[in-house]
């Protein structure tokens, strides 16, 4: 089953590009550490879900691009024809003139109703040229104007019109310290949104993926372009290819939907999180070697100490001992020290993966009483090394770590709306103070409904 | 891509109109290289096939044939537009895109506004239409004068109306040039709140300059060109005064350095809309974000580095001496000290070879000494354009919209008392047809208003940041 990607704006088509490029860098590795047989079926099932062919050519992204003004598309087009190895669709995109301004009232009541027709019918071709919907990824950042705002109506539209297919938001979570003045805005108003049209949300950080680029991949100077990179190696490293119940060189044919059903058992909690290890420069790499043991020791404390990133990790946070009564309601004002999920999503990926000993995250005290840890952990492997790791897990965690962050830009927001300040760019464009409070009281229903779990 | 429409108006605005399309055009052969007719250079400039007759020689794709310049240029005398049609930018300007007249404005406000407004009114339509037409996609109208004066002032701040009823969803960005203390107009001060009230209701972003700010930058740079420690080592193109390399030869008028730096601030300004980066900024974002209330649209800029040394590696720390300088009041381009006044909103645009952890540092490094205001803790806007300006690796435009401009404001309005007070000169205004005393009045009142705005944020400054209490939800 394939999956349709729409690349919204400048942050979601700089990262699709990125995503698209480590798909295909990896499924024509020659590193996969595993038989030819194996390889092949892995390239196959990668390229059912991400690529198709067209006659003589290369493989074609199954993608659209949308963005308010011509510049990021253009750049992104050059870049994937220039690689060879594989580029997006010749009439892929959409473009306008003028962009949103950084305003998600211009980009959801503007550039949505206005370019609706043509979005669609772009979105639709694609479709078409699947042989078997899965679903779709939605990129986009929340601070901007055109990946939230429009692309909170496209994923609306995309609920009205594919209401049989899955829909997955990729979203980016601007810097604290600000890259858009109004980020906090923005945020509150996409992610309201979304938690209504939107099947699940998959949050990238900036702030911790620049630090696993400070920290872990030891990179000087970091580009937007490197932030890129890391993320989409987190990406690729869920939605690669992985078994099904068949096992060897039989690749799961509907990872987004086999992710929905482990992970979102109940909409109100569509949150999800990546974490992955290890995460380290190419140089580094070549003088280390791991063990599942470690691996996964170290995923599972990152997991329930909050850590964004295999360093600096937490030790002394322990899950509460089970049988006695469960804590109550998490004051915000503290530490949020141990983290508890709802569900769990491990994948393995690498040598000697059916060696790799999970029970460490079957713990019920890693989780909410009211699913079975049966239930709420799931593994995903494959013998296939993942992008010159030998060996590599991720962790794709529905849990309450997006309570801080999403408590903070709520709390900003809120200050600065208190003040009224910047309304006025908003309500001339329709979306008035009471489109505002509607998204508040949302939001802090999802950060109440987190924090008691 | 979109398009911006250049205003030139009066001596002051004509002038320095002059030296940005110069600039403009240097930035854009530098970056340019095959003279290919591409959507960067189309943001200011018409492709035009000169041989054609009449309208139709615009040419959209392919070999730049002739660029004519997107400018209207208005000027109620004609020395100083003379002067550009016969210098080595003639080529440049539509000679249909001109308004002039022979007599001037007097240095009256009321003449340029009411007189010349309503004499040229249809005439500066028919041209803004036309220069509309032009544009694929029109984002924003540049407007540059001078408050002082009389055509600048007046008719300057008259087009404003005109361009709002006219062209309602276009921006209106005006670069004003306030008068200095020492200026030598005696009615400065009544055309330049005459002007604010316009400014004050007519205009989406305002960008103030003074004229004593741009001469103590050249100062600050002659000294350190000629003390010897730097002497040849410093780049002559980089210099954010000259305009080496770029048409006019002539001999440097005595205005020109600093008309090339507020022109250097346009072409930083719009270099993140125009040109390719890993995080744009395109000119209705910075309305967007730096004007969190419609009144408060004054921003205040600063633009570094001043100069390029010959050093090819620059290291870490002149990159962040670059931000810090940003912030000093003497790089200001008013007088202004925005480091011991509160931000409302700050955006910083980088050009150049600086990445997001460059700009990341030197935000988190800077941010404990300003103040910014309580709703806005985290009011930065970042932009990160890839290409430099001519010959610097990097260079930084920051825009604060800070209660630091409150003092000029003030001292405007004290210099308009001192001459109300005793009528002085009231009746060259007051015969023209149109102006009354309540002119005078309300435009003292809407100052005053702004004025108060900026007060009432300043006495939030010391106050310590309360939370709000939040919306409690059922569980």
């Amino acid at each position: 089953m394939s999956i349709v990607t729409v690349q919204l704006g400048q942050c979601g088509n700089q990262i699709g590009f990125e995503v698209f490029d480590t798909l295909f860098s990896d499924s024509h590795s020659s590193q996969g550490l595993c038989s030819k047989k194996e390889n092949e079926a892995y390239q196959a099932s990668c390229k059912e879900r991400f690529f198709r062919e067209e006659e003589n050519g290369v493989p074609i992204a199954r993608a659209v691009l949308v963005d308010m003004e011509p510049k990021v598309i253009n750049q992104t087009l050059s870049k994937a024809a220039r690689s060879g190895q594989w580029k997006y669709g010749e009439h892929a995109c959409f473009c306008q003139k003028q962009g949103s301004g950084n305003n998600w009232a211009y980009g959801y009541s503007v550039h949505g109703p206005r370019n609706e027709e043509s979005i669609m019918n772009l979105i639709q071709k694609e479709v078409e040229k699947c042989d078997s919907l899965s679903g779709f990824f939605i990129i986009m950042s929340i601070a901007g104007g055109t990946g939230s705002g429009l692309g909170a109506f496209i994923t609306q539209n995309l609920q009205d019109q594919y209401s049989n297919s899955l829909r997955m938001n990729q979203i980016i979570w601007p810097y604290g310290t600000g890259e858009v003045i109004v980020q906090n805005y923005n945020s509150i108003l996409t992610l309201s949104h979304l938690y209504r049209s939107s099947d699940a949300l998959l949050v990238h950080e900036n702030d911790a993926v620049h630090k696993i680029c400070a920290k872990l991949m030891n990179i000087k100077q970091i580009s937007f372009s490197d932030i890129n990179q890391v993320l989409a190696h987190q990406l690729g490293s869920v939605f690669q290819p992985t078994y099904s119940e068949e096992g060897s060189f039989h690749y799961r044919r509907n990872p987004l939907g086999d992710l929905m059903e482990n992970l979102v058992p109940h909409p109100e909690f569509k949150m999800l999180g990546i974490r992955n290890i290890p995460q380290m420069s190419e140089n580094s790499l070549a003088y280390s070697t791991f063990t599942w043991a470690g691996l996964l020791k170290h995923l599972r404390q990152m997991l329930i100490s909050n850590a964004k990133m295999e360093e600096g990790i937490d030790w002394q946070v322990r899950p509460p001992i089970s049988g006695l009564p469960a804590l109550g309601k998490m004051s915000l004002k503290k530490e949020l020290r141990f983290n508890t999920s709802i569900a769990n999503l491990v994948i393995l990926r690498g040598k000697e993966v059916q060696s790799a000993d999970l029970e460490g995250f079957k713990d019920p005290a890693l989780y909410t009483s009211w699913l079975e840890p049966d239930t709420a952990f799931n593994v995903w492997k494959t013998q296939r090394a993942f992008n010159r790791y030998e060996k590599s897990a991720a962790l794709v965690s529905n849990s309450q770590f997006l309570i801080r962050p999403l408590d903070m830009i709520v709390g900003k927001a809120w200050n600065m709306f208190a003040s009224k300040a910047y309304i006025h760019q908003y309500t001339k464009f329709g979306i008035e103070e009471e489109d505002f409070l509607d998204s508040f009281t949302l939001l802090e229903q999802v950060v109440s409904s987190y924090s008691n779990i | 891509m979109t398009q911006s429409v250049v205003i030139q108006v009066g001596q002051c605005g004509n002038q320095i109109g002059c030296c940005f399309w110069d600039l403009v055009l240097r930035e854009h052969a530098a970056v340019n290289q095959k003279g290919i007719y591409d959507e960067a250079i189309s943001s200011f400039f018409r492709n035009v096939d000169t041989r054609v007759i009449g309208d139709g020689g615009s040419i959209s794709k392919g070999k730049i044939r002739s660029l004519k310049a997107r400018a209207v240029l208005i000027d109620m005398e004609e020395g100083v537009v003379n002067e550009i049609l016969q210098g080595p930018l003639r080529d440049v300007f539509d000679s249909k895109q001109l308004i002039t007249d022979i007599s001037g404005s007097g240095n009256n406000w009321a003449v340029g506004h009411k007189v010349f407004g309503s004499l040229y009114q249809e005439k500066i339509l028919e041209k803004l239409r036309k220069s509309a037409e032009h544009c694929d996609c029109l984002q924003c109208f540049f407007i540059i004068h001078s408050m002082g004066g009389g055509t600048g002032s007046g008719l300057g701040t008259f087009l404003l109306k005109v361009l709002e009823d006219e062209f309602p969803e276009v921006y209106r960005f005006v670069t004003s040039v306030y008068p200095s203390g020492e200026d030598d107009v005696i009615t400065s001060p009544y055309n330049s709140i005459l002007a604010m009230k316009e400014l004050n209701e007519h205009a989406d972003c305002v960008l103030p300059i003074d004229n004593q700010s741009l001469f103590d930058i050249i100062s600050k740079i002659d000294l350190m060109v000629n003390s010897g420690k730097l002497g040849k080592t410093v780049k002559p193109k980089s210099l954010i005064t000259s305009n080496a390399g770029a048409f006019k030869k002539q001999q440097r008028r005595p205005f020109d350095a600093m008309n090339n730096i507020v022109a250097n601030l346009l072409l930083n300004l719009t270099s993140s809309a125009r040109f390719e980066g890993s995080l744009n900024m395109d000119i209705n974002e910075i309305s967007m974000n730096l004007v969190p209330f419609p009144q408060l649209h004054y921003l205040v800029s600063s633009l570094t580095p001043l100069y390029t040394l010959a050093d090819i590696n620059v290291p870490p720390r002149r990159l962040d001496q670059m931000f810090s300088d940003a912030f000093s009041k003497d790089h200001q381009l008013i007088q202004a000290d925005p480091k011991h006044s509160l931000y409302l909103a700050c955006a910083l645009m980088v050009r150049g070879n600086v990445q997001v952890s460059d700009l990341r540092r030197n935000i988190e490094r800077l941010k404990p000494s300003l103040q910014f205001v309580s709703w806005n803790q985290e009011g930065w806007k970042t932009s990160l354009c890839s290409v430099p300006p001519v010959g610097h690796s990097h260079s930084l435009l920051a825009l604060a919209n800070n209660t630091c401009v409150k003092p000029t404001f003030v001292e405007l309005r004290e210099r308009f008392m001192r001459l109300y007070k005793k009528k002085a000169h009231l009746h060259h205004y007051l015969q023209v047809e149109g102006m009354e005393e309540s002119c005078f009045t309300e435009a003292v009142s809407s100052l005053s208003a702004l004025i108060q705005e900026y007060s009432q944020l300043d006495a939030t400054k010391s106050m310590p940041v309360e939370d709000i209490p939040r919306l409690s939800v059922a569980v």
